[in-house]
């Protein structure tokens, strides 16, 4: 399969304000061919793309396509429609309102009328080709997310694509819907069309892709050919570990005192969430510390939040202290000593215009109850100790927690939530994005509260901040939990072979 | 504004407490009062006198424009309180206040008179009459937040539904009948209590603003609205209900609502539902607004709400003072507005730092070696 390459990038480098988002990162994508674009969360995925569609303007690097001598200047997101760069978004960035052909043709007319009986010839023509199964008058809103994703790919492809990214289109698919987009993907393939195919399921890049680029914090792993990458390399590459590694990393976590026959602090049977996970099972000791892993999208955060009530909970039953309780909202499980800090620390943590003291004291203020408000000085007594004990860097309390660097941030949500003083505490990548002294801080904190005698449960991304921490692992693969390590399976090999799934068996 | 810059330059710890006021959001409401107040001394200074006069019914009350002010004012008053919170909690306006309080005013009438339109006596003891319009004021200002919070529609549009509907329901409640009371006591508490030489509204706007201080010191409602206006994510993940928070925000707006009906009823002791105060909510969004609340939500200033409504009062009284056409207020009035709001603009807010940064680049060393 040696095919000319299409799109060549070299040397790319994007920079943010302290961040290297993008490294020297080299891309080439040849004609015909599916090429996946891998990379765990803050890989630099996504800038790579908005690099190449012209929404953010590269700090260095050349871009070549196919047919132009001189290195490409893309410039805005409309440079690269017009060098033939389409890209199609999870989210539908069409009209539902209008039919089908008009989400085809819309704005790319520069005729002040419209022939709209070409129009939805035109259409009907293509969508016959490309098998699509809507109608040209139809009205998009009508079709199923699916077929939606289709026009929008259509779209893309009748305005003379040779590059067509795909970001992340299978999300909110069901398997049929996928296997139809698949089908679509390879035909255009077949056509000579180059396809940057980004997604987090593994399984769906070996079903259709021919190469794989992989990216892990703004640097180029590799590119790969797909037979020459097992599953288990492919993971390990994404997080960065070589699985032939001697694990040498030891869970730090003290497991002497725990009583796994007693009465666990939690224990959910059959828990199930609306939000795509299969029900599961899940108990954790006084003094434990266990983690969920799993890739982007397997579900891990999915699992918390029901135990947490913070997504509908539809079946199942919970026990607390072996007392049979019912979970299903936030304030449910906070009545019940459990605390959640969540994954995302902007849209879900921060409250980002109220104080800091507002900020740490508002979990603890709304358990005791609407009417007995803290007393100013009482507020300022419990904010005062947290900042000290968590050493947050703030002004003073008075300071609107948006002000904050991110890591401060965490450190304020994780004081709410101490204050709250949990028997549980769930931690939702505490460490993200924040700098490797507060990482540390944090992982000595949660092995500190668990000799306390809370039970914590701890998710990171990165492995061996989580072997390091925990005791126990939950791995989980497409919403369903397909092990739980502990005790001498507790080490990287296995981890990895076991969120890899597949062949590694 | 120069002079006072450069007496900045020259004096650090001036530069530091005014920076500070510059910065609070009761300057914005302040400064404006500040503008009225001079321009009137400057204008005709009897607009300040206050005198003793007889009212016609023969007590001594106390007269001037000050008082018509204080007076006109409470109102407006009441309802920013509610408004206040509604914005907070829900980041939208709920501009059915002038028709709700059509609504109230007819229930206050409908209870005292019965079906009678010009009744010889009282048909219920106007005590009763003031509760019922509470609850009913109350079940209208649940429906607005019941669209608001479980329907998720804009407040603005939620709220559409009683602005257009509301008149005629006040007008259906008393058959389109305009029953006038004649019961002098029921007058009381629009005008004057025999004895006492200031209006009544003022003390029921005085008693309202006690009562809001209260429930924000004894209640969490400032943290649980200010939270959910900011960020309904986390406050559920904090345990609070937004969907509750808003429902409650507007309830209270519902009560606020049925006072300030029961002071206009009482005032004439019978209400026109189709011009009864018509546009008012407009007056009360833009005190809000003038007390340099976001109208997007979150942190609210309760005072400087309150503020803003007897600044906007202000206003109006000079232009009537000056005899502008009573047509034309509206138009003086918005140029005015226009001037206070962009001011308080948060963007031009930020522009005018920047720009007095630049003209004194030193002022900033200066603070840092301080």
């Amino acid at each position: 399969m040696e095919q000319s390459a299409v799109l060549t990038m070299r040397g790319i480098c994007k920079f943010f304000p302290g961040v290297r988002a993008l490294e020297n990162v080299d891309f080439t994508l040849r004609e015909g061919e599916i090429h996946a674009l891998m990379g765990e969360n803050g890989a630099g995925k996504s800038t790579l793309i908005k690099v190449l569609t012209g929404v953010y303007p590269k700090d260095g690097g050349e871009i070549h396509l196919k047919g132009h001598d001189a290195a490409v200047n893309i410039r805005s997101p409309q440079d690269a429609q017009n060098l033939g760069i389409s890209t199609v978004y999870q989210e539908i960035t069409l009209c539902p309102n209008l039919t089908v052909a008009e989400n085809m043709y819309i704005g790319r007319t520069k005729d002040p009328t419209v022939n709209w009986k070409k129009i939805n010839a035109d259409a009907s023509k293509l969508l016959e080709s490309l098998a699509i199964p809507a109608k040209a008058t139809q009205q998009l809103g009508s079709c199923s997310i699916a077929v939606q994703q289709m026009v929008a790919i259509a779209r893309a492809v009748d305005m003379d694509c040779k590059v067509l990214i795909l970001d992340e289109p299978t999300s909110s698919l069901d398997e049929q819907e996928v296997a139809k987009l698949f089908k679509l993907m390879i035909s255009l393939k077949e056509k000579g069309v180059g396809i940057i195919f980004v997604t987090h399921f593994l399984e769906q890049v070996y079903e259709v892709c021919d190469r794989i680029t992989v990216l892990r914090d703004g640097k180029l792993v590799g590119e790969y050919v797909i037979e020459d990458l097992p599953r288990v390399q492919l993971v390990s590459k994404m997080l960065g570990k070589e699985f032939d590694d001697v694990a040498d990393i030891k869970s730090e976590a003290d497991t002497e005192n725990i009583d796994y026959n007693g009465t666990p602090v939690y224990e959910a049977e059959q828990l199930a969430g609306t939000t795509g996970i299969k029900p599961f099972d899940f108990q954790i000791h006084k003094g434990e510390v266990n983690g969920f892993t799993g890739l982007l999208g397997s579900g891990r955060s999915e699992c918390v939040r029901a135990i947490f009530g913070a997504d509908k909970v539809n079946g199942g039953t919970v026990k607390v202290n072996g007392k049979t309780v019912k979970i299903n909202k936030p304030l449910d499980a906070m009545k019940n000593g459990i605390s959640y800090l969540p994954e995302d620390r902007k849209r879900d943590g921060i409250v980002g215009d109220l104080s800091v003291r507002d900020n740490i004291i508002l979990a603890l203020q709304v358990m005791k109850g609407f009417f007995r408000p803290f007393s100013r000085a009482q507020a300022e007594a419990f904010a005062d100790e947290y900042i000290k004990l968590l050493s947050i860097k703030t002004a003073s309390s008075d300071t609107p927690i948006k002000s904050l660097s991110g890591g401060n941030q965490q450190k304020v949500i994780l004081a709410r939530w101490l204050l709250a003083n949990p028997v549980y505490l769930i931690l939702d990548e505490p460490t993200r994005g924040i700098d490797i002294g507060t990482k540390v801080e944090i992982q000595k904190l949660v092995l500190k509260l668990a000799s306390e005698g809370k039970s914590v449960t701890f998710i990171s991304s990165e492995i061996d901040e989580m072997i390091r921490t925990c005791s126990r692992l939950v791995v989980m693969r497409d919403g369903k939990v397909v092990g739980e390590l502990s005790g001498d399976d507790f080490n990287q090999n296995k981890i990895m072979a076991t969120i890899a799934g597949g062949e590694s068996k | 504004m120069t002079v006072s810059d450069n007496k900045l330059k020259t004096k650090n710890p001036v530069l530091g407490a005014l920076g500070k006021l510059v910065q609070n959001q009761l300057f914005i409401p302040l400064a404006a009062l500040l503008v009225l107040v001079l321009f009137n001394l400057i204008a005709d200074p009897s607009f300040f006198k206050i005198s003793l006069d007889q009212s016609s019914a023969g007590y001594p009350v106390l007269s001037g424009y000050l008082i018509t002010i204080i007076d006109n004012a409470s109102e407006l008053a009441i309802l920013a309180i509610g408004m206040t919170l509604v914005t907070s909690a829900s980041g939208g306006q709920d501009i059915s206040v002038g028709s709700a309080i059509a609504i109230a005013g007819s229930v206050v009438l409908r209870v005292l008179c019965g079906t009678d339109s010009r009744p010889t006596e009282l048909k219920a003891p106007i005590i009763v009459a003031f509760i019922v319009c509470v609850i009913v004021s109350m079940i209208f200002g649940a429906f607005n937040g019941v669209l608001v919070a479980y329907f998720k529609i804009q407040p603005m549009v939620a709220t559409l539904i009683l602005y257009t509907a509301g008149r005629s329901i006040a007008a259906w409640i008393n058959n389109n009948e305009l029953p006038i009371i004649s019961e002098p006591s029921f007058g009381y508490y629009g005008n004057f209590i025999p004895g006492i030489p200031l209006p009544t509204p003022v003390f029921i706007a005085a008693a309202c603003m006690i009562i809001i201080a209260l429930i924000l010191k004894f209640t969490n409602l400032r943290l649980y609205s200010q939270s959910v206006g900011i960020n309904p994510y986390s406050s559920r993940l904090n345990g609070i209900n937004p969907q509750v928070v808003k429902l409650i925000t507007f309830i209270i707006l519902g009560a606020c609502v049925a006072v300030a009906g029961f002071i206009k009823v009482s005032r004439l002791s019978t209400i026109n539902y189709s011009v009864v105060a018509k546009d008012i909510e407009m007056d009360v969004i833009l005190a809000v607004a003038l007390g340099g609340n976001a109208l997007s939500g979150g942190k609210f200033n309760m005072t400087a709400s309150i503020m803003g409504a007897y600044v906007i009062q202000f206003l109006t009284t000079t232009l009537f003072k000056f005899k502008v056409n009573a047509n034309a207020i509206s138009a003086y009035k918005a140029v005015v507005v226009i001037i206070l709001v962009v001011l308080s603009a948060p963007i031009v807010r930020e522009k005018l730092m920047q720009l007095k940064k630049k003209i004194m680049p030193g002022s900033g060393v200066r603070k840092e070696v301080a």
